[in-house]
């Protein structure tokens, strides 16, 4: 730069300086990212579920303020059993998950295990599947006249309901979401320092006595953490009930409410509220148990918790606990696996026939709902990494005034269901017509994208905020002391370096926003439009379909595993890139 | 509190391939303060953890009092450790955690309220009972750690590295509280530290560790004046080995070193070896040769306000001279010639 051009910027800085601030705002290209971003989650995510809230408390005839609406729900016996229901499906979930999750938690991380890291990995195979697809295909393998009850039938003449009314539902949503307390609790006992354990036995005390006052008191913040997650995801979930059938729940009584009565009806905006409340009361309490005990003890030097080898007979014990929980775990896997290859499954422990039949219809029928399903989450994720790049960069980098409230707002859609979030763009988005195509704005396909976006961003946002965090504040300092101005700084030194976690963040956005179905079912207005999971919920509906819906979840699992699968590579190739390339 | 003595025989410890402790050796006296000092990765850790009943079990021996405890579980040995991490369990407040020992041993909550009082007061905290530990300075945290293994009063203490995470300040007044407590109780301690000035100040005796054997047991003073072999003579202060050979002739012995410059020896000294180890204040520098004396050069000079410390390349290889320092004193210059006056008389060959 000559010197003819910095002198007069350096005097026209100087003079605004000079001013008071209210007189010459310091306006910078972030100013107004900050700003756009602002108005988006305004009115994409504050506004929508906004209206929900106040809908509810409004008397649909005359739009006064009112609490008639949850009078009337509480005064219907089908909502209070509905409440009732999705309050015990959930609480049982947390604790069936649980049953599932501590064992292998605890052989894990307590005892020399061979296995351990595959049993680790193992765990987290549910949460590559939506739990809507894995229903049908547990249907087939502990329904009434599923595998295990046939073969119960006739070896031992007894059945076991596992999979009637809520049971199924229960069964269905802890299979599929104990890895968020396994990876949590699993977590928790690897940061409870050794030496915690030690100071224990070398005061006397041990066996269960030490687990009791010790280990299992130390392990608690991070179980309550991922019992609080698999409380909310149960409790607002819509898919699974849906698909098994199960009405009589919250989350499917808004949709059927909304999708057969209309979006005046108040009941489902009523239930919404109630959906919120708990997924917020929930964080809270989790929030309020947590706060002030953070109990990572794992010091410098310490290796975590000292593992003890089993004896022959434990070790055997231990195996078969293992191998029974992976067993239950990966059967909705196993069973829609076969359910995609086979012919005819009804009635018998196995399917009549292996055909690829399936994936030719599948593939004949839903070329439309994968390329939608592309587009739609291409463009989520697309969105949330650049809104998630630009947060991260104004919350950690700039005094940006109200930058704190960008990430708290963009954050908080984590504690809006999916469902939720549906009615609320319906109800605000009927009246506003797309300039063109004369329809209105909830009814276009642009709606079910932007939907994903939002709900997909505090993902991205993590992800970006991470990345950032890793890129040194020296290293933009040396680029500005070398002349680069802050956009020239951010395009060529700050992105660059946040490539890896941007590219995670985009990834995790995309493989997630593929297979969520809440939000879209509410959205999607003609089966053009819909996407992959919207698919596979069709295809299930009838018994003739459920072949190619399986291979279309197939689809679908493949798609969200290369997805993590590939989210966790460029994660690990970025660490060893950064590590090798500066010291702090 | 009665008084125990530690007997370590021929202990070896291996580590997958790796041994650890290769035929330890020790007898700790009934109330000695004992220090074990070495380089990390010497096996001192390992040997205290082997004592406290942590870690794979070694073989050999180990005894503490009457009692044969090798293989015996850590809760039932009466040990108290402090941990290097202090170990203090976050979810208890300071009154639980000192407490916790007493409520193992199904001590009855009445007698334990009045014991876990008399320890804080003991490490003078007793205002900090109610505060949880995360509320608590790195000092204050030590001591409480202090109080919870006191107050169960166990035969013998041990101590692994416990100064290592307090700032430079504190870590002196700590070691003159834990000597003070020592001495007040009379407990026979273990103090496991890579910390030179630690284990000197402290202990009554010390055992140099390195590579899984005791180098050295004694004194301080006697380890610094007389080191057994040349790793004690280095890892314990500043020490200049010279290489060459001891000469004797008749009543006289004198050392040569490799550039064939002579050094007297006092009478009796030791007639094999082929190092003498000379500490930097026992050396004195001049302008002029004379007996007993080895030229050099002046290699390099720093000022460390009470002393000033020359590095002169003589006999063979580099040497480090402290000079005091006083006002108007003449200082060498970089690349000056000078002769090395050295003190043979407390020289040690090795």
């Amino acid at each position: 730069m000559s010197q003819q051009t910095t002198t007069p910027a350096a005097v026209r800085a100087g003079l605004a300086d000079r001013l008071p601030v209210w007189l010459v705002p310091r306006v910078s290209g972030l100013h107004v990212a900050a700003l756009l971003i602002a108005l988006m989650l305004v009115g994409l995510l504050l506004v929508p579920v906004a209206q929900v809230m106040i809908v509810a408390f409004q008397d649909p005839a005359t739009g006064a303020a009112t609490l008639q609406n949850f009078v009337d729900f509480f005064r219907t016996s089908l909502f209070r059993e509905s409440f009732w229901n999705s309050f015990y499906v959930s609480a049982m979930s947390v604790v069936v998950a649980t049953a599932i999750a501590l064992p292998l938690a605890y052989i894990t991380t307590r005892f020399h295990f061979s296995g351990s890291i595959l049993i680790q990995s193992l765990g987290f195979i549910p949460l590559i599947m939506p739990p809507f697809v894995g229903a049908v295909a547990m249907q087939l393998i502990f329904g009434r006249n599923g595998t295990v009850n046939l073969l119960l039938k006739d070896n031992f003449g007894i059945s076991i309901p596992f999979m009637d009314g809520l049971n199924g539902v229960i069964l269905v949503q802890s299979i599929h979401y104990f890895p968020f307390i396994l990876i949590n609790l699993s977590a928790s006992l690897r940061n409870i320092d050794r030496s915690m354990e030690e100071a224990a036995q070398n005061l006397g005390s041990h066996g269960m006595r030490l687990f009791r006052r010790i280990v299992f008191p130390l392990a608690m913040p991070g179980y309550i953490a991922g019992a609080a997650l698999v409380f909310i995801k149960v409790f607002d979930d819509l898919g699974t009930p849906l698909l098994l059938n199960v009405n009589n729940m919250l989350a499917p009584q808004a949709f059927l409410r909304i999708s057969s009565i209309g979006i005046s009806d108040p009941m489902g905006y009523v239930i919404s509220v109630i959906l919120v409340v708990f997924s917020i009361l929930s964080l809270w309490a989790s929030f309020l148990f947590m706060r002030g005990k953070d109990y990572a003890t794992v010091q410098k030097g310490g290796g975590g918790m000292a593992r003890r080898t089993l004896k022959p007979g434990e070790k055997v014990l231990a195996y078969g606990v293992v191998i029974f929980i992976l067993l239950v775990v990966l059967s909705p896997h196993l069973g829609l696996l076969l359910l995609s290859f086979g012919t005819i499954w009804s009635f018998a422990p196995l399917p009549d026939g292996y055909t690829l039949a399936n994936y030719v219809t599948m593939w004949e029928n839903s070329k439309t709902f994968i390329m939608n399903t592309v587009l739609y989450a291409g463009i989520a994720a697309t969105l949330d990494v650049i809104i998630g790049t630009a947060i991260a960069y104004i919350v950690i980098r700039t005094r940006i005034f109200g930058r704190k409230g960008l990430d708290y707002l963009a954050t908080a859609a984590l504690a809006v269901p999916g469902v939720v979030l549906g009615i609320g763009y319906l109800r605000t988005f009927h009246s506003i017509d797309v300039p063109l195509l004369d329809k209105p704005l909830a009814s276009w396909w642009v709606i079910i994208a932007l939907a994903l976006m939002i709900r997909r961003l505090p993902y991205a946002l993590r992800a970006c905020t991470a990345a950032l965090q890793q890129v040194s504040l020296a290293l933009e300092e040396a680029a500005e002391s070398l002349g680069a101005t802050k956009r020239r700084t951010i395009q060529k030194v700050v992105i660059p370096l946040m490539t890896g976690g941007i590219l995670a963040g985009f990834v995790t956005s995309f493989a997630t926003a593929a297979v969520e179905l809440s939000a879209t079912i509410m959205l999607v207005s003609s089966n053009n439009d819909a996407p992959l999971a919207y698919g596979i919920y069709l295809f299930m509906q009838t018994p003739s379909g459920r072949g190619a819906g399986a291979a279309l979840g197939i689809v679908a699992v493949i798609v969200v595993a290369i997805g993590t699968i590939a989210s966790q590579i460029i994660i690990e190739r970025d660490k060893k890139l950064k590590s090798s390339g500066d010291v702090h | 509190m009665e008084r125990a003595g530690i007997q370590i025989e021929d202990v070896h410890l291996s580590f997958g391939d790796t041994q650890v402790l290769k035929g330890v050796n020790l007898d700790i006296k009934p109330g000695e303060f004992f220090a074990f000092l070495g380089p990390s990765g010497s096996g001192k850790s390992t040997l205290l953890r082997a004592i406290a009943g942590f870690g794979p079990t070694p073989q050999g021996r180990i005894r503490i009092g009457e009692r044969d405890v090798l293989g015996l579980d850590p809760w039932k040995r009466n040990v108290g450790m402090v941990f290097q991490s202090y170990a203090l369990w976050p979810h208890m407040s300071v009154r639980d955690n000192v407490g916790f020992g007493l409520k193992e041993k199904k001590m009855p909550t009445a007698q334990i309220r009045p014991k876990v009082d008399a320890a804080l007061d003991l490490v003078g905290l007793q205002h900090l009972a109610d505060r949880m530990p995360n509320q608590l300075s790195g000092g204050q945290q030590q001591r409480i750690a202090l109080a919870r293994t006191i107050v169960v009063e166990p035969e013998v203490l041990l101590l692994d590295e416990p100064l290592s995470n307090l700032d430079a300040s504190l870590r002196v007044q700590m070691r003159r509280e834990l000597l003070r407590l020592q001495r007040q109780l009379g407990l026979t301690t273990i103090f496991v530290t890579h910390d030179q000035e630690e284990a000197n100040t402290t202990s009554d005796r010390m055992a140099v560790l390195d590579g899984g054997v005791i180098q050295q047991v004694g004194s301080p003073q006697a380890l610094y004046d007389a080191p057994a072999n040349l790793f004690v003579a280095k890892f314990l202060g500043t020490a200049n080995i010279l290489e060459g050979r001891v000469e004797v002739d008749g009543p006289e012995a004198r050392f040569v070193t490799k550039t064939g410059d002579e050094l007297s020896l006092p009478q009796g000294s030791k007639a094999d070896g082929s190092n003498i180890v000379l500490r930097p204040q026992n050396i004195e520098i001049h302008r002029e040769a004379g007996q007993n004396a080895l030229p050099g050069t002046v290699l390099h000079k720093e000022f460390l306000g009470s002393q000033i410390r020359y590095l002169i390349e003589a006999g063979g290889t580099e040497i480090v001279v402290d000079q005091s320092h006083s006002v108007g004193l003449d200082w060498y210059e970089v690349g000056a010639n000078v002769h090395l006056r050295a003190n043979t008389s407390n020289a040690v060959v090795l």
